[in-house]
């Protein structure tokens, strides 16, 4: 008991030193007046999220939105069928592909952000390749497009996918396939209404895993695509770091903390709701 | 009788290396209740995925009217399960689980509800319909995946021990059910247990298997009063056998022969009938139900031929005493008689001696090489 004890005291003091506390600082940084001297002064004012809110950075903040949910429908596509069969495989193969899964992750993802810069280069393999094979006379410009962006994200993010979907198929009973097709459902019907239903959950938390991170790769855009505000982590990273409106840059961080609460909050009812009807007059059927 | 519905010609399947059925022969007829019975592991469950299509066999035929539907897929034959793990669907209502299988094959939505319900009351669980499986007991579970399986109405219904999860009292209820269904649907039922109680109560026919082999066919009493062999004879119900030899043909006519028998363990000779032809100098086993034996109290009176051995344990079991007796030589026989509480006699001691005998023509005899 005493250990137990013990590791939730250090959890909940790690929480506090290195999550709760810097978030409070966030939240009271976003509501000062910002100086270009001593970075932030009182008096307490709401204009950095006014200021947000202005049509420049409404365009923006759309075109990340929109970058990251192509980047996340990737992921689940690919993820989708990965983890899936990654589940039917024994469970000495499914350690092998799964280690072979994280493996990267032991590089810093900065490192293998300028790999793909090298990859996608004017000289680099994919346009040498397919100058090679002849699809292509003269290279094209790979790098510094959103192509390469969503690229960079999809590859850096496609792990967090992955994990959480595989779990919801592990933990899937097999056995229910059998009942579906014992009732008479065929592929596309026991897709619909029994492994899509159980791996909602895994669908739901990796596209979160993947949509707030993808919005917040500030690197990415700045190696992959250009000098371009292309992702609100460019604009966060800009305003801290170039403007040094630090006011501002925080009040667009809580704005993100925000949304990515509201979808969990949204997720959370969604399944609040479809659980407690399901009942004799619908049905997720 | 009724024609085949289902065949199953010389089917063999391996996993693996490992042999599960071997030259397997099946027949169940239209409309009755078929029940398979044997020990664990021996390949009840594989015969009711073979039939339901969850299997293929390796070698054979697999008949349903006459055709071979080796080709056809499990979702379209007209069979539904009852799985020995229930398999309910964990994110639909009882409601919904009971009408997928209604909604895959498009039942006009007006016709669900009724049924749905129907087959709800009929396992006792309407006021369950919009509870998820997780919020059941393991006996309620049982009853809704029997209810998601009936219906269906299909044309075969397999019950991997579909009741076992059940009180005594619910059980018994559930028993009547499924017969009653039986005959007023006309759904043929094959039916898996380790319950020869059930099996012997419920079946039109049962089929006793071990090592997936089928050890012997054949309506409940046959099974029970004529095993085919030792297996079949120890599986169901306890029963007593001893060693005899044929010592000589009194006569033979055409149901039965009577014969002299000698029993070297109660160094005796005593007259058996059987439906089986022997010949003199054949071995055999003779095989005696514990309710066949009737007990004789042996004071020190001097020994008579017969089996004579000492009550080594009695047990009240309501309607009937059992005695355990342990013979001369050691073996043990199981004695049921019924209670009498004005017979003074009844009331063996522990370690009393006793003759043990039986009642003349109730005999069942098999070749010993048979065994
Ligand atoms: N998927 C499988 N792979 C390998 N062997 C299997 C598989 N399924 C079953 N077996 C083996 O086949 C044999 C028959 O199994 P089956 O499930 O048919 O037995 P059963 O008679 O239904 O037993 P029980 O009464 O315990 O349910 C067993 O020896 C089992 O170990
Ligand atoms: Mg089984």
């Amino acid at each position: 008991m005493n250990f137990r004890r013990l590791i939730i005291s250090v959890t909940l003091a790690w929480l506090t030193v290195f999550v709760f506390l810097p978030h409070l600082l966030l939240v009271g940084t976003s509501v000062m007046t910002p100086n270009p001297d001593h970075l932030v002064v009182w008096p307490v004012t709401l204009d950095s999220f006014e200021k947000v809110f202005t049509p420049l950075y409404f365009s923006v903040f759309w075109h990340s939105l929109e970058l990251a949910a192509i980047a996340t429908v990737i992921c689940l596509m690919l993820a989708y069928p990965f983890a899936w069969i990654l589940s039917t495989f024994n469970s000495r193969t499914q350690a092998l592909l799964l280690f072979l899964l994280i493996l990267p992750f032991w590089t810093n993802s900065l490192i293998r952000t300028y790999a793909i810069k090298i990859l996608l280069g004017k000289k680099g393999l994919v346009n040498a390749t397919m100058i090679n094979l002849g699809i292509i006379d003269e290279p094209i410009q790979l790098l510094y497009t959103e192509f390469a962006v969503i690229f960079g994200l999809v590859y850096l993010l496609l792990p967090f996918m992955v994990l959480p979907l595989y779990s919801s198929f592990d933990k899937m009973d097999k056995s229910l396939l059998e009942a579906g097709r014992d009732l008479g459902a065929g592929t596309v019907q026991r897709f619909r209404h029994i492994i899509l239903p159980l791996t909602m959950p895994g669908i739901v938390s990796g596209s979160l895993i993947v949509f707030l991170p993808a919005m917040g790769m500030f690197y990415i855009a700045d190696l992959l695509g250009g000098a371009k505000n292309l992702l609100l982590g460019n604009v966060v990273k800009n305003l801290f770091l170039v403007a040094r409106d630090w006011p501002m840059g925080a009040a667009f961080s809580v704005i993100m903390m925000l949304m990515m609460a509201l979808m969990l909050l949204l997720y959370v009812q969604a399944n609040r709701l479809v659980s407690r009807k399901g009942g004799l007059h619908d049905s997720n059927l | 009788m009724a024609k085949t519905l289902m065949q199953f010609r010389q089917v063999s399947l391996k996993f693996d290396t490992q042999e599960i059925l071997t030259g397997f022969d099946l027949d169940i007829k239209d409309g009755e209740f078929f029940t398979l019975l044997g020990p664990s592991g021996c390949g009840k469950t594989t015969v009711l995925r073979l039939i339901a299509g969850f299997e293929q066999p390796d070698e054979g035929q697999i008949l349903l009217d006459g055709h071979n539907i080796a080709e056809q897929l499990a979702e379209h034959r007209p069979i539904n399960t009852v799985f020995q793990s229930y398999a309910l669907f964990p994110h639909l209502s009882v409601f919904d689980n009971v009408a997928f299988g209604l909604k895959m094959s498009r039942t006009p939505s007006t016709e669900i509800k009724p049924r749905v319900m129907e087959a709800l009351e009929m396992v006792r669980l309407a006021e369950f319909a919009d509870r998820k499986p997780a919020q059941l007991s393991g006996g309620q579970k049982q009853r809704v995946a029997i209810a998601r399986a009936v219906v269906n109405r299909p044309r075969l219904l397999l019950l991997d021990e579909s009741l076992s999860a059940l009180d005594y009292k619910l059980r018994q209820q559930m028993q009547i059910e499924l017969k009653h269904l039986q005959r007023q649907l006309g759904i043929t039922f094959v039916y898996v247990t380790h319950d020869q109680e059930e099996a012997l109560s419920m079946s039109d026919r049962i089929l006793v298997m071990n090592h997936g082999q089928a050890q012997q066919v054949g309506a409940p009493r046959d099974i029970y009063e004529s095993p085919a062999n030792e297996f079949v004879a120890r599986f169901i119900g306890e029963i007593n056998i001893f060693d005899a030899r044929i010592e000589q043909v009194v006569s033979i006519d055409e149901q039965q022969g009577r014969y002299l028998a000698y029993f070297d363990q109660g160094n005796m000779t005593r007259e058996i009938v059987s439906e089986t032809r022997f010949e003199a100098g054949d071995k055999v086993k003779v095989m005696l139900r514990p309710e066949d034996l009737r007990i004789e109290f042996l004071e020190d009176a001097p020994e008579k031929p017969g089996f004579i051995g000492e009550v080594q344990e009695r047990n009240y079991k309501g309607k009937t005493l059992d005695s355990q007796i342990k013979l001369k030589d050691g073996q043990l026989i199981l004695a049921s008689e019924f209670f009498n509480e004005n017979e003074p006699d009844f009331d063996y001691k522990l370690n009393q001696k006793v003759w043990i005998d039986w009642v003349h023509g109730w005999e069942h005899v098999i070749k010993a090489d048979l065994l």
